[in-house]
């Protein structure tokens, strides 16, 4: 059996952006795709067609336009629902990104318009996240707990940059109602085991939320198969447009939930004192959506899907391996994250000694056209778990080769002659 | 390659060697700045005479080189001046950080912190070599 495999150079042609010089005549080296990855021509092109020739507002105009604007919009749920293996396209909600579907989420605990019990949250009651969230999968928890009463609990991080599972039991328990984390980490690179923190979210009958939108990218996602209740990701890191996100979730989930935000298209009826909503998905969708960041969407998945996420992972594989070999021979680089490719994904993230990475950042950007992301990558907790105040991150995708992977290592080397 | 001129010889003499630093004793006001887009910190304290004469100016802190360095010359510009002298050198340096590139610096008045030029140009920097100066100004204010 031979392995999947891409075509790296064909893929970058698809990339309009990647010939591009920057000024001075520095070619762009684009190693910051897990903070926003760039789009190909396809994306580009089906979103100019929408906007140019089939272009109307959605589910409400009755006119030939309407139908093709409307089918186009509900014609990429359905490719977003089949791309993770949704068991049904009505459980795939649009939202304005990955930020948007958590808090969706965190709304409907302690929400006095909804009645069901697992949504039901006050004192004594608690909520559980990790020390290496994202901010967005941080501070609307913490909203929630400010609002309901409830205690914010989180799993630690092993020095080498794993959840700690060891106090799953404990910090997992009958006072539990939801597990929050991420399905992979946007700083260490980290794929969290989700099999073991759902079964125990399931003994004592809580929920789980993954925050996805590291590894639905980048990996065959299937929410089926994941088996946790929510899943939320957003269209700008794979090869998307940005202002559309994504939440999967249970359809007896959503229908049970209150809606989220109130306005025209999420209901069914509408009294000066009182309204009925729509059914799930529309329930949660107020106002005009993001007609054309669904196309593009879906013109994201079917590039995507053409090129088969197991190649795009297998690529990143060998891309991270590669990485991980070259950075690990310099100097004073201490990574953080894991060393070795057992569950983790295509993003690198280190400091080097006794150079700030704002420094680093700068002279790989100004010297070589390397665009990396330097700072503290919106999870400042996991920074202060590590005691640093921020760090230098590399992240890959289907476009890169180990030739800019070669690019960086050359860079940070002159970067330790500027500083040394 | 703009950042070369961004990373002047002088800034880069100053990160590597900086001058001044270490919190000493005795102070007339402490202050603590950060810049919590990166991170940056400084605690900086100042010790001021007869005449409103700048008698030490001492800090401590972690950041990027720009931050660091920025420290250094202040400490150098600042310490035997007076409180009004040095604010006045702190103005027309936040006039040429403030200034996108555009302005052109007095190299009279700011003597070495000419170097920091370049740094207008990135928007994104330039809090990064203000945050010392800011600091300094804050805790003079508060030393009067």
């Amino acid at each position: 059996m031979s392995l999947p495999s891409l075509d790296v150079e064909r893929i970058r042609k698809d990339f309009p952006v990647l010939s591009r010089e920057l000024p001075g005549g520095r070619p762009l080296i684009y190693l910051d795709s897990g903070n926003s990855s760039q789009k190909p021509t396809q994306v580009i092109e089906a979103m100019r067609d929408h906007l140019a020739m089939h272009y109307s507002n959605v589910g409400r105009a009755h006119h030939a336009l309407g139908a093709e604007s409307t089918e186009a919009y509900e014609g990429a749920r359905d490719k977003v629902a089949a791309f993770v293996g949704a068991p049904s396209r009505d459980e795939i909600v649009f939202t304005k990104n990955a930020s948007e579907a958590l808090n969706l989420v965190a709304y409907a605990f302690g929400n006095p318009m909804g009645g069901d019990p697992r949504f039901q949250m006050g004192p004594g009651d608690e909520i559980v996240v990790s020390e290496m969230e994202h901010h967005s999968n941080i501070v609307p928890w913490q909203f929630l707990a400010q609002r309901t009463g409830a205690t914010l609990r989180w799993f630690g991080v092993t020095d080498e940059g794993r959840l700690d599972l060891s106090g799953l039991h404990e910090l997992v328990n009958e006072r539990t109602k939801i597990v929050s984390i991420a399905h992979q980490s946007n700083v260490l690179g980290t794929v969290n085991p989700v099999a073991g923190v759902l079964a125990r979210a399931r003994e004592v009958g809580a929920l789980l939320m993954l925050d996805a939108s590291q590894s639905v990218p980048h990996h065959p996602v299937d929410v089926a198969a994941l088996g946790a209740d929510f899943v939320a990701f957003t269209g700008h890191k794979m090869v998307g447009p940005s202002g559309i996100g994504v939440l999967w979730g249970r359809g007896e989930l959503l229908s049970a939930m209150p809606p989220f935000l109130g306005g025209g298209e999420m209901i069914e009826a509408v009294w000066m004192d009182r309204s009925t909503f729509a059914p799930i998905p529309h329930k949660f969708e107020a106002g005009t959506p993001p007609i054309v960041e669904a196309v593009g969407l879906a013109a994201a998945v079917d590039y995507l899907s053409a090129i088969g996420m197991d190649a795009v992972e297998a690529h990143e594989r060998e891309l991270t391996a590669h990485a991980l070999g070259a950075l690990g021979e310099i100097p004073g680089l201490r990574l953080i994250g894991p060393g070795d490719l057992a569950d983790r994904g295509g993003t690198v993230a280190f400091t080097l000694e006794g150079i700030h990475p704002h420094d680093v950042g700068q002279i790989l950007d100004d010297v070589f056209g390397i665009a990396v992301r330097v700072g503290h990558h919106c999870a400042r907790p996991l920074h202060l778990r590590f005691g640093i105040p921020a760090t230098t991150r590399a992240s890959f995708y289907l476009y890169n080769t180990t030739d800019e992977i070669d690019a960086l290592v050359k860079g940070l080397h002159h970067v330790q002659k500027v500083f040394g | 390659m703009i950042a070369e001129s961004m990373y002047q010889e002088l800034i880069l003499e100053h990160y590597k060697h900086p001058q001044g630093r270490g919190l000493r004793e005795p102070y007339d006001a402490e202050v603590h700045h950060v810049n919590p887009t990166c991170g940056d910190e400084i605690t900086l304290r100042v010790k001021l005479g007869d005449g409103g004469k700048v008698e030490d100016v001492s800090y401590d802190g972690q950041g990027c080189s720009i931050s660091q360095a920025a420290a250094s010359v202040l400490y150098d510009l600042a310490t035997g001046s007076t409180a009004r002298e040095s604010l006045s050198v702190v103005d027309e340096f936040t006039r040429l950080m403030q200034g996108r590139g555009q302005v052109e610096p007095d190299e009279d008045v700011l003597g070495d912190a000419v170097a920091f030029a370049g740094v207008a140009k990135f928007p994104a920097r330039v809090k990064c070599a203000l945050l010392a100066w800011m600091a300094y100004k804050d805790a003079v204010v508060r030393s009067q």
